[in-house]
């Protein structure tokens, strides 16, 4: 296989920790963020990662992270910087849109003159679960897109990427430059060790204000689903039987 | 973090946080998983000392010109903690590789001994161990008999005993501490690197620990034992060479403790919310809710306790009377922090698969290390009347 260098390019938000009772916020738009605990998106994690293993098989690579965000989305592009990226941009917005198309237009106007061989991005994130933003962008540059994928190969300015399908393998072949969003099981992620997490402080950071467009997709309302109803012991073994076909005839009506 | 009721992480920097997440994510996906059966089985996973290495755990305030993460006292404390929180025997591991190998080395070695031996122990290459207990001098460091002889060739030959040395059977070389003079003194206390290939150097396991059991405990035996000048550690003088690194060593003891605590704590809550007793919860009855709370209370203080001796550290303004106070109080809350939360768990506590009878166990190694309960109790004593009531 042919080594030569590669220039990567991620793009990684920042989410909240989902194994919380969420509330909604004051503005029944959007989540209560008091208490929350925020990192970067396992997916996009997985992201870096791919893009980290490239670089240590091809000297002379560079990862560059981007983030679309407020000022604390830093701390998440260094966290790709304490993996082992090279370099981070930070794209400032207030905050970040739900509407996927504005964030892939403000990715791709940063992204379009960087020369990247690869873009990768995570196949979704767990708040807004849109999963479109890859996709997007890859065809706002006019690039071959593969999503969801779960192993990757490049040599020689090609790729061969896999996906999984409901009882079945895809493997899919592409030209270089490309965009991949990635799925679970394409790696683990490393954790950022010691001395990374130092030497993230020293790497280049830019931050830009984001051109983002009016955003065309809104939520209107965030609620809670209904309270979950207590169930109702009808009885106990055999006995129950006919009283349970009784009432799923009559109440539930699903017999 | 299930836990931070007083928004600790609010007065930690970034590059603190993530110190502490790394560690945490490691425990929880590589410690967690085998530590319970390694306790029962009375080994230290020496299988994690690469990764360990590899994320940097050794040294890790010592400076990166040595190999080290450079890190600052709380990071380093909060690496304390949450190894902790996974066992006492594993953040042991790292204690002593760092805080009485490593440290030594660095403080009392010249350059050639740290360009040599720091990067290596650094990278997890070579695993040392201190020798500074002896089986009849535990609190009393100073009786110590083991004797370093100086030869006309300026070789050094030891002899002596020392017991209850962690990673004594895995270490590479030992800091071993010895008297160089004729007299009974402690004046003549000096630090030691003795590769434990020499001839006359014997580890043997200390068995039958009740506590502790995923750590080497060891017995050391040095029988005429023939080291280089370049062994000494030129800086190395008096008992207050070693106290120093006892120190080092206790300052992230008053950390770990609480690591420790705060998984008792964790594991009592999330039990007392899944465990149903008379038709509800027994974390809705009220004797639960006070262990709980004075878990949580203690816990609390403790940690702040840690974070401000950590922030003093780095002023490079802390004494070691500062240490003696958090160490004391940070093992002894732990100790019944433990005790409490394995009672909570009733019948499932006494089990290794919960891990507060665990804990609870180590701690009493932990109360008893690094100086005892007792021992502190007097320095604190000393401190504050002017009076020493040691003998």
């Amino acid at each position: 296989m042919e080594i030569s260098a590669v220039k990567l390019a991620v793009c990684v938000k920042r989410v909240p920790d989902m194994d919380v009772r969420f509330r909604i916020g004051a503005d029944n738009v959007s989540v209560d963020e008091a208490g929350l605990k925020f990192d970067l998106n396992d997916f996009d994690a997985w992201a870096v990662e791919a893009a980290l293993q490239l670089k240590d098989k091809n000297a002379g690579s560079e990862v560059t992270v981007i983030s679309l965000g407020p000022d604390i989305v830093q701390e998440t592009i260094r966290k790709g910087l304490s993996m082992g990226a090279d370099r981070g941009v930070h794209l400032k917005a207030d905050k970040v849109p739900f509407d996927g198309f504005a964030v892939a237009s403000a990715l791709a106007a940063e992204l379009k003159s960087g020369g990247y061989d690869l873009i990768l991005f995570g196949k979704m994130s767990p708040d807004s679960s849109n999963g479109v933003v890859g996709q997007m962008v890859a065809e706002m540059l006019q690039l071959p897109c593969v999503s969801a994928i779960s192993s990757l190969e490049i040599a020689s300015g090609k790729g061969t990427a896999k996906r999984e399908l409901e009882g079945a393998q895809e493997i899919v072949e592409f030209p270089l430059p490309a965009v991949l969003t990635v799925d679970e099981g394409l790696n683990t992620a490393r954790l950022p060790s010691l001395k990374g997490i130092m030497a993230a402080k020293k790497k280049p950071l830019e931050s830009k204000p984001a051109q983002l467009p009016q955003p065309q997709l809104t939520v209107t309302r965030l609620e809670l689903p209904p309270e979950r109803q207590a169930g109702r012991i009808i009885g106990e073994g055999a006995a129950a039987v006919p009283e349970l076909v009784k009432l799923l005839q009559t109440e539930a009506k699903v017999l | 973090m299930a836990n931070d009721f007083y928004n600790l992480d609010s007065v930690l920097s970034e590059e603190e946080r993530a110190v502490r997440d790394t560690i945490r994510s490691f425990v929880d996906e590589k410690v967690l998983p085998v530590i319970g059966d390694c306790y029962i089985e009375g080994r230290f996973p020496k299988e994690l000392i690469p990764e360990m290495a590899e994320l940097g755990m050794f040294g890790a305030n010592l400076p990166e010109e040595y190999g080290c993460a450079g890190l600052n006292n709380v990071a380093y404390g909060l690496i304390m903690h949450e190894l902790e929180r996974g066992d006492s025997g594993v953040r042991s591991f790292a204690s002593v590789q760092g805080a009485l190998v490593m440290y030594p080395i660095y403080a009392f070695g010249s350059e050639e001994q740290k360009r040599h031996y720091l990067p290596k122990m650094a990278h997890g290459e070579l695993i040392g161990c201190f020798g500074l207990t002896e089986p009849d001098y535990g609190s009393n460091p100073s009786g110590m008999i083991t004797r370093a002889r100086e030869q006309k060739d300026g070789s050094w030959v030891i002899n002596g005993a020392k017991m209850w040395i962690t990673n004594g059977s895995t270490a590479d070389v030992a800091i071993v501490w010895a008297k160089t003079g004729d007299d009974k003194s402690d004046k003549s206390i000096r630090g030691f690197i003795v590769p434990t290939d020499s001839a006359g150097f014997t580890a043997k396991d200390q068995k039958g620990k009740l506590s502790l059991r995923a750590s080497d405990t060891s017995e050391l035996v040095l029988q005429d034992v023939k080291v280089g000048a370049d062994c000494l550690l030129p800086k190395s003088g008096g008992i207050k060479s070693p106290l120093m690194c006892l120190t080092q060593a206790r300052y992230g003891i008053a950390w770990g403790a609480m690591g420790a605590a705060q998984a008792c704590y964790e594991e009592a809550l999330t039990y007392a919310g899944n465990r149903v007793m008379f038709g509800k919860p027994i974390a809705g009855f009220q004797l639960q809710q006070q262990r709980l709370a004075d878990m949580l209370t203690e816990l609390v203080k403790g940690q702040l306790l840690a974070l401000h001796l950590g922030r003093l550290k780095d002023a490079g303004t802390f004494s070691p009377q500062q240490v003696s106070l958090a160490k004391r109080n940070n093992v002894s809350v732990a100790t019944d922090i433990a005790r409490e939360a394995r009672r909570l768990l009733g019948a499932n506590g006494i089990l290794a698969e919960y891990s507060s009878m665990r804990h609870m166990a180590n701690l009493e190694s932990v109360y008893t290390y690094e100086g005892t309960h007792d021992v502190h109790t007097l320095i604190l004593g000393q401190a504050v009347t002017g009076l020493s009531a040691f003998e």
